[in-house]
């Protein structure tokens, strides 16, 4: 824990804004009751997100360098980025500029045409809310401030494929103690547990939600997430953990479709980990957006004196 | 233990040793945990053999799934996403080799059956989308070719 994160630039990114409202409003709460500084990039754009990036990969690069650049300007070397896909794009932008020279001249160009700073990379780091609160605050920090402990609350943590991968725009991480793993990654376990959760040791962490699959084959993204969440229940969790608004929603929808379509019932609750570590800081189930997920699990939290 | 099935009949099968009782997956254990090895390596085949390539016999870290999925990968980012997934099958397997007499011999049976089902989902869907696009949210562009040949700035 170094503390450098205490004052970072926000990057909420389109979802957050959307069906992910619940973890944009459970990240700032977090970071107010933890006395951390989260300033919102000015006029900031998509990441790129697949869309684009599956048209014109170095578009995708520049919509992302745009961002970086905006948070250069508002005089940040950090910029914070909750959700897992847009966190995944500024560090592959980061990377393509570091490491490509035709994508850095299509980053300058259009910069240039747009009229605002061109952003070259190595100015701004960008992390995940999973580095802020480790960084910032680390565990020792959390169990400190702790007033609803999560003690009792089996928790299986899920990633998602996009926080580790591809391996080399996450240099940081694999370099020993204290980093990220992406193999086996743990900071939201971690922190979780300092609150005083039990993680169960899940092994689907990484796989696959099926997210990008949802509209073109809604049935396999069912499947998919039907095979996380009975694996959930198999490893004894009563809550998924997320730190992913695709992998959020995912799980909410396809949780209800598996039922509809398939009759499977499952009754293991999805919830940010920012909302849990709200909670665990004595912030109510409403100021985290609990209301707002589309899994009910105000009974769960009522059993476990969180709600 | 050479498997040669659809994905299909390999989620039967998988699905079979979820119904299966404790007593059964118990009375062969380090067996089930061989199959659920071969099982893995078979679905990995199909994605390879689909796609014209010749399922490696080699093997990394002393694995032969390991190797698949590294030769599937290979030109195939999106393909990383099922990486741990390979890895954790591998571990669910150690771990009741290495120790069949214990109590939790059962559940890691299970829970290596819910890996290996995934894996089956998993690739089992992008055969189906191949024609469609990518899979993966972090994969490469669809249709690569056509994009780099076709790559404007679209400002």
């Amino acid at each position: 824990m170094s503390g450098k994160y205490k004052n970072v630039a926000y990057y909420p990114g389109c979802a957050l804004e959307g069906t992910g409202h619940a973890y944009n409003r459970s990240t700032k709460e977090l970071g107010k009751a933890l006395g951390l500084k989260l300033t919102e990039l000015k006029n900031w754009n998509c990441c790129g997100a697949m869309e684009v990036k599956n048209i014109d990969p170095k578009l995708q690069t520049y919509l992302s360098a745009r961002n970086l650049s905006i948070a250069e300007d508002m005089g940040f070397d950090t910029v914070m980025a909750p959700c897992n896909g847009c966190y995944h794009n500024l560090k592959k932008a980061e990377y393509d500029l570091k490491h490509d020279q035709a994508s850095r001249e299509v980053n300058r160009r259009l910069a240039s045409k747009a009229g605002h700073t061109t952003y070259e990379a190595g100015k701004v780091e960008t992390i995940h809310a999973l580095d802020w609160i480790k960084d910032a605050i680390g565990e020792e920090g959390l169990k400190a401030r702790v007033k609803n402990s999560l003690s009792g609350l089996k928790v299986a943590n899920y990633y998602g494929c996009m926080y580790t991968r591809p391996r080399h725009i996450f240099p940081e991480k694999d370099q020993g103690p204290g980093t990220e793993s992406t193999s086996k990654p743990h900071f939201m376990d971690d922190l979780l547990a300092a609150a005083g959760a039990e993680n169960v040791d899940y092994p689907l962490k990484t796989a696959c939600c099926g997210g990008a699959h949802t509209l073109s084959d809604s049935d396999t993204s069912t499947k998919l997430v039907l095979n996380l969440l009975t694996t959930a229940e198999a490893c004894g969790a009563d809550v998924i953990a997320t730190e992913c608004p695709t992998c959020h929603t995912g799980l909410e929808m396809h949780q209800v479709r598996a039922e509809k379509v398939f009759g499977r019932k499952t009754t293991v609750k999805i919830l940010y980990f920012t909302q849990l570590l709200g909670m665990a800081l004595g912030l109510s189930p409403r100021k985290v957006g609990v209301h707002e997920n589309f899994s009910d699990s105000s009974d769960l939290l009522r059993a476990k004196g969180l709600g | 233990m050479a498997i040669s099935r659809t994905i299909d009949e390999i989620t039967a099968r998988l699905d079979q040793m979820i119904a299966a009782s404790d007593a059964e997956l118990l009375a062969a254990a380090p067996e089930r945990a061989n199959e659920l090895l071969a099982l893995g390596e078979a679905i990995l085949e199909i994605w390879l053999s689909a796609h014209g390539q010749t399922p490696t016999a080699r093997t990394v870290e002393g694995f032969r799934l390991l190797a698949l999925h590294r030769q599937g990968a290979r030109g195939e980012p999106s393909f990383n996403a099922c990486r741990e997934t390979c890895r954790e099958l591998v571990y669910h397997h150690n771990l009741v080799r290495l120790d069949p007499a214990s109590p939790d011999t059962a559940r890691r049976l299970r829970l290596g059956v819910m890996v290996a089902r995934h894996l089956a989902l998993f690739i089992g869907g992008k055969l189906e989308v191949a024609g469609l696009g990518e899979f993966c949210c972090s994969s490469r562009p669809l249709r690569q070719r056509e994009a780099t040949a076709q790559a404007t700035e679209t400002v």
